[in-house]
């Protein structure tokens, strides 16, 4: 039988949908790493980005350190976590929360950047303080580029927890990780399967949270980057990187 | 971990090298692909819209899944480091057309005009104008692409190919982190280096931007 085949057959087999190496349990366990390492790159990353694009200071240091996390190889760091702390959920959450770093502190900062001069001018003359300025009107007007990063983050934070099961870990990675090891290939690509579908799925579910979420008046994310291109022209310097680098990003 | 390190320098550049070779061919393969990509989404709405919306599920196909498939559909044998590298080569594709639209959207269309009136044919002008004024932003692209390359070579390790990632697999095996730490070290060195040459071919390539 092709492995098509063998894989169909793999998928409909009611025995790998129960139990505490069932399929329901591995995504759970993915999940559960995936929640716990966007919450915390969140807390990290988002009043990094949004303070900094705010005050101006320290962009280049931002993007700076975003590209260089960017480069360290998760699964490096994954083991050395394991080694040094043993396992549990440390490891897997460490590696993917600098994961998904870089993506939502560079999509924030350039987004809080990309706010047009004059709607800061104008809040500052109605009389709001700095921090009401941020809070209700940079962050709101760059929620597009924000969302941009946070869906980045989230595909490859979702992608990478599949190596979390190469250090003896859970999630769906087991299956990807067991497959490869005992040559039952079909496994293997059942798990690669079942983790792509996963992120398209969050991917979508992100989606309908950004519709809702990001203010109807700034629906076209298209209108805030080309602003940022336009004043970036003949200097591709540092928030049009920033901004690009929130919608791209590696998985892994 | 210094001791292992100098018992081991010899095993340190091979890796690296055979890191480098498998994480910046596909890059390179990457952009020449994605460039004709490029160019043609920039002539019809509809197409880059098509394309940006293709690329961007691509990209979200995790790499190791994209491991195991290749050689499912390709037919080559499971440690084939092409198995690795198409993958990569298709990462860095839908990373960079998005890249090259961008950038050959950046090229003022007076520019565009007056090479025309020079009387620039449409291939030369691509060749000799459109390109290597969109090479700023270009390079911007290629740098997250061979940066992001170049973190993900070591994931081949699980199926056991990774250049520096043979560390990883091996210091885990063996449990000495010393192994592993110089293994992430070597991989930052590697992508910091890629930057730094990148940045000075962007600025070697465009002369004009340091009149």
């Amino acid at each position: 039988m092709s492995l098509w085949g063998l894989l169909g057959q793999w998928l409909t087999d009611p025995a790998h949908w129960r139990g505490s190496t069932g399929v329901p349990t591995r995504l759970v366990e993915h999940l559960e790493y995936t929640g716990l390492s966007m919450l915390f790159a969140l807390i990290i990353a988002v009043p990094i980005g949004a303070v900094v694009g705010h005050t101006g200071r320290g962009g280049f240091a931002v993007v700076g350190v975003a590209n260089g996390l960017r480069a360290l190889p998760s699964l490096g760091l994954l083991t050395i976590v394991v080694l040094a702390a043993g396992l549990g959920l440390a490891p897997p959450v460490l590696a993917l929360t600098v994961l998904g770093i870089p993506p939502l502190l560079a999509g924030t900062y350039a987004g809080v950047r990309a706010v047009d001069p004059a709607v800061v001018d104008a809040a500052r003359g109605v009389g709001m303080r700095p921090w009401q300025i941020l809070l209700r009107v940079e962050i709101p007007n760059a929620m597009p580029l924000i969302f941009g990063g946070i869906r980045s983050a989230a595909l490859q934070v979702v992608a990478t927890a599949t190596i979390a099961s190469a250090v003896g870990l859970g999630g769906l990675g087991r299956f990807v990780i067991d497959g490869i090891a005992q040559e039952v290939y079909q496994q293997a690509l059942a798990g690669a399967l079942l983790v792509g579908a996963l992120a398209i799925v969050i991917d979508l579910v992100l989606v309908v949270v950004q519709r809702g979420v990001v203010s109807p008046g700034l629906n076209q994310a298209g209108l805030t980057r080309r602003r940022v291109r336009a004043r970036n022209t003949g200097n591709s310097s540092v928030p049009a990187t920033g901004a690009r680098a929130a919608h791209t990003g590696g998985s892994s | 971990m210094t001791a292992w390190l100098n018992a081991h320098w010899g095993l340190v550049f091979r890796l690296s090298g055979e890191h480098l070779y498998l994480a910046l061919i596909p890059v390179l393969i990457g952009l020449v692909i994605a460039i004709p990509l490029g160019w043609v989404a920039t002539q019809s709405r509809f197409l880059r819209a098509t394309f940006f919306y293709v690329f961007g599920f691509i990209y979200s196909i995790p790499s190791l899944a994209l491991i195991i498939v290749v050689p499912v559909v390709l037919g080559t044998r499971i440690l084939d480091p092409i198995n690795l590298m198409v993958p990569l080569a298709v990462y860095t594709v839908a990373l960079m057309v998005r890249s090259v639209v961008d950038a050959l959207e950046s090229v003022p269309w007076h520019v565009r005009a007056a090479a025309t009136a020079m009387g620039f044919r449409p291939l030369r002008r691509f060749f000799a104008v459109d390109l290597p004024m969109s090479v700023p932003v270009l390079i911007a692209g290629l740098r997250v692409a061979a940066v992001s390359s170049i973190s993900l070579v070591s994931v081949g390790a699980l199926i056991g190919l990774g250049g520096l990632g043979d560390l990883f697999t091996e210091g885990a095996q063996e449990s000495f982190i010393g192994e592993l730490v110089v293994g992430v070290i070597a991989s930052l060195v590697l992508a910091l280096i890629t930057d730094i040459v990148l940045v000075l071919i962007g600025r070697l390539a465009t002369p004009w931007t340091r009149v």
